[in-house]
């Protein structure tokens, strides 16, 4: 273990060399906020909402994939940050057709609770209003495209966890979705175990149990962890 | 020709206007309720898994979410092909009376007294709600204990006033619990008090408007809403009963899946509003009334004794079947009476408190219709879903639309009675948006209850010109 001794927010702190700024930062209080990251799952960046600014960096880096430095100076907190993570929530509201009203998800939402803890009352920026499909085909669950946010955790739970990698992510820009092999429909899918990881760690509405009706979906995330936990002491 | 416009209408739920044709001789010649806001639900929910439509068909509406939340969830119960355990049909009811009385509250004390209690010539600034609480308070104080009454029922069981997500296909989301059953009971006696002391007030002062009584939408119609196996009234449940003006059973116990049957649909070209007809009289000759009017000259008895000696006394001043529109309010109030007898009835069996509340099922069949009474009437959701359960398809009748034809007719009758020659008459404009109020129209999920909307009057000449103009 190689200790690295760095300041966050003003504060004197200390992490492992291997510990990102987000661990750092978290097993001293500080709060940092995440959407794709969920601990239990390796980290990817995907939806950088939780940029920090580094003393000497002249770009925003993403807490949860930076590596702590010795003598790193890090600000978690600022009105550039705010407003940078208020956009990205905007964004991604725009990006896709999210009805907080009529969501299986509502009140349960990290989306929703990110855009309460960032003060997005309103937005400023036009809809894109996609018509997006919704795959209903599994007997048990359903994706709504309407509501992903491409954060891939179902992604990465099904292949770090439950390692059938049944979810992958296809295409680029407005197009890009998380696809079940190779872009078959769910329902046909021969390498899904019908586990429903991925619609627990689904921080949105995109991935529901069917039968659930509004504000019905409540993920249960605990397992993870310790699923992690006993993969590694196997290894 | 001339026509007036008043645009929009006030002091009803949602966007309208109306016109009225003249000829050259300044004689009506025709008269249109125009709806003129657009919603889409239809095609909103495209797509959409089924499990989702009751929430968000309850969208459509913030005074009557509750009746859009039955009939869907009674729609996607027809899809699941199950039956729902008996106490979440009873919680339903409760919760349907409940919101029956809150909108009927809305209906009557915010909306219409201020035309009966203040007259209907009375000034325009002080005619609402805020004038009623001036000049009579126990009224307005007794129409915001009203409202709140039935506002909390739905609360305490749902979570929220409006939109409550507690109707799901299959049932409820969850029971019942005493405590909060207890809370219900203990407003009974209360809100009993205050919908006796206003039955009193309305018919010691029915006589002051009978010259409106006459002429509001005074004509024999059909008649539809939904009735119990022994004649009782029915909100959540029953079936449908059509009666004619002379009380004639056209037709009894019908199963609502081939609504298309017997009622079709028809669009006109100056309103967004589906006008809806009985199919064996043709259109618009097949025009029916639904609504609380219509609730009690089809039933047998209410249910209730004390409703029901208030029913018998309403047929023995006004016949058995009234035909005049204006007694919609006197028959809401009646209803109001008896919603809150039934919901202490339901709540007072100790079987309410089963919690066995919700069938689970995925889609057993491709399409389901639901109906259910909304305050204004019969509500019909009708859905068809894929193999995967999504919608493809989705039709509503929603109960102004079963009205519409009979609005429009009510708007020229008055429009016959108090309009002369091309000057525009204050007298004229209050009755015509007076006719339109009777119905308790709901045009969308707006909430207008009190408020200065302009409204906005001209008289335009055969040639497009503006001969007179009335704004306030």
């Amino acid at each position: 273990m190689s200790v690295r001794t760095l300041v966050i927010n003003g504060k004197d702190v200390a992490g492992d060399a291997d510990q990102t700024i987000l661990e750092v930062a978290r097993e001293n209080s500080i709060h940092i906020p995440t959407l794709c990251h969920l601990k239990g799952l390796s980290d990817v960046g995907a939806c950088r909402l939780c940029v920090v600014e580094v003393a000497g960096v002249n770009k925003l880096l993403a807490a949860c994939v930076t590596k702590v430095e010795e003598g790193m100076s890090v600000v978690t907190d600022s009105p550039t940050l705010h407003d940078y993570r208020r956009t990205i929530i905007e964004m991604l509201f725009m990006e896709r057709n999210h009805v907080c009203s009529v969501c299986v998800a509502n009140n349960h939402c990290e989306l929703q609770d990110a855009a309460k803890e960032l003060g997005l009352t309103h937005f400023d920026l036009p809809p894109l209003e996609p018509v997006v499909e919704v795959d209903a085909s599994h007997e048990r669950f359903v994706i709504d495209h309407n509501r992903c946010i491409l954060c891939t955790r179902c992604v990465r739970v099904c292949d770090e966890i439950e390692e059938a990698h049944t979810w992958d992510v296809f295409d680029r820009g407005a197009g890009c979705r998380v696809i079940t092999d190779m872009g078959t429909p769910w329902g046909e899918s021969r390498t899904c175990t019908s586990c429903g990881k991925c619609v627990q760690v689904c921080p949105t509405g995109a991935l529901f149990e069917k039968g659930r009706s509004v504000a019905e979906a409540k993920h249960r995330r605990r397992f993870l962890p310790y699923l992690r936990a006993l993969e590694q002491d196997q290894q | 020709m001339t026509e007036i416009i008043i645009d929009p209408v006030t002091r009803i739920e949602g966007h309208s206007k109306i016109t009225i044709q003249l000829d050259e001789l300044g004689q009506v010649v025709d008269a249109h309720f125009h709806v003129t806001q657009f919603r889409g639900f239809e095609r909103i929910s495209q797509g959409r898994p089924f499990h989702e439509m009751p929430a968000l068909m309850a969208r459509i509406c913030g005074i009557c979410p509750v009746s859009h939340l039955i009939a869907s969830a009674k729609t996607c119960e027809e899809i699941m092909a199950v039956s729902i355990p008996p106490v979440a049909v009873n919680l339903r009811r409760v919760m349907n009376l409940a919101q029956m009385v809150q909108s009927h509250a809305l209906s009557f004390f915010h909306l219409s007294s201020p035309d009966l209690l203040l007259g209907f010539d009375a000034d325009a600034a002080g005619r609402n709600f805020l004038g009623v609480a001036a000049a009579a308070p126990q009224l307005a104080l007794d129409g915001v204990a009203m409202r709140k009454f039935g506002q909390q029922i739905i609360e305490r069981l749902g979570g929220k006033r409006v939109h409550p997500g507690w109707i799901v296909p299959g049932g409820v989301s969850h029971p019942l619990e005493p405590e909060i059953r207890d809370e219900i009971l203990a407003g009974i006696p209360d809100a009993l008090e205050r919908i006796r002391r206003t039955l009193s007030w309305y018919k010691a002062n029915v006589a002051d408007w009978a010259d409106e009584a006459a002429v509001f939408a005074n004509f024999p119609s059909l008649y539809m809403g939904l009735v119990h196996e022994n004649g009782d009234i029915a909100f959540s449940d029953g079936d449908l009963r059509v009666v004619d003006a002379a009380g004639y059973l056209v037709a009894d116990h019908i199963d609502p899946r081939p609504y298309w049957d017997y009622l079709g649909e028809s669009v006109e070209p100056w309103s967004f509003l589906k006008s809806t007809y009985w199919k064996d009289l043709g259109y618009p000759e097949g025009l029916y009334r639904v609504g609380p009017l219509a609730r009690l000259n089809v039933i047998d008895q209410m249910g209730t004794p004390e409703a029901d000696e208030e029913l018998q006394q309403y047929r023995e001043r006004l016949g058995r079947y009234p035909a005049s529109s204006f007694y919609y309010h006197h028959a809401r109030l009646i209803e109001i009476l008896h919603c809150i007898h039934a919901i202490a009835a339901l709540l007072s069996d100790p079987g309410i408190l089963d919690d066995r509340v919700r069938a689970v099922a995925g889609a057993n069949r491709s399409e389901g219709v639901g109906v259910s009474e909304a305050p204004r009437g019969t509500l019909l959701h009708h859905y068809r879903v894929d193999e995967n359960g999504l919608i493809e398809w989705a039709n509503l009748i929603i109960a102004t639309g079963h009205n519409n034809l009979a609005m429009n007719r009510g708007v020229l009758e008055v429009a016959r009675k108090y309009v002369h020659g091309t000057e525009i008459q204050e007298s004229m404009l209050n009755r015509v948006e007076a006719v339109i109020r009777c119905f308790d129209p709901c045009l969308s999920c707006s909430t207008h209850a009190i408020g200065e909307m302009p409204l906005n009057v001209q008289l335009i000449g055969p040639n497009g010109q503006v001969l007179d103009e009335l704004a306030r």
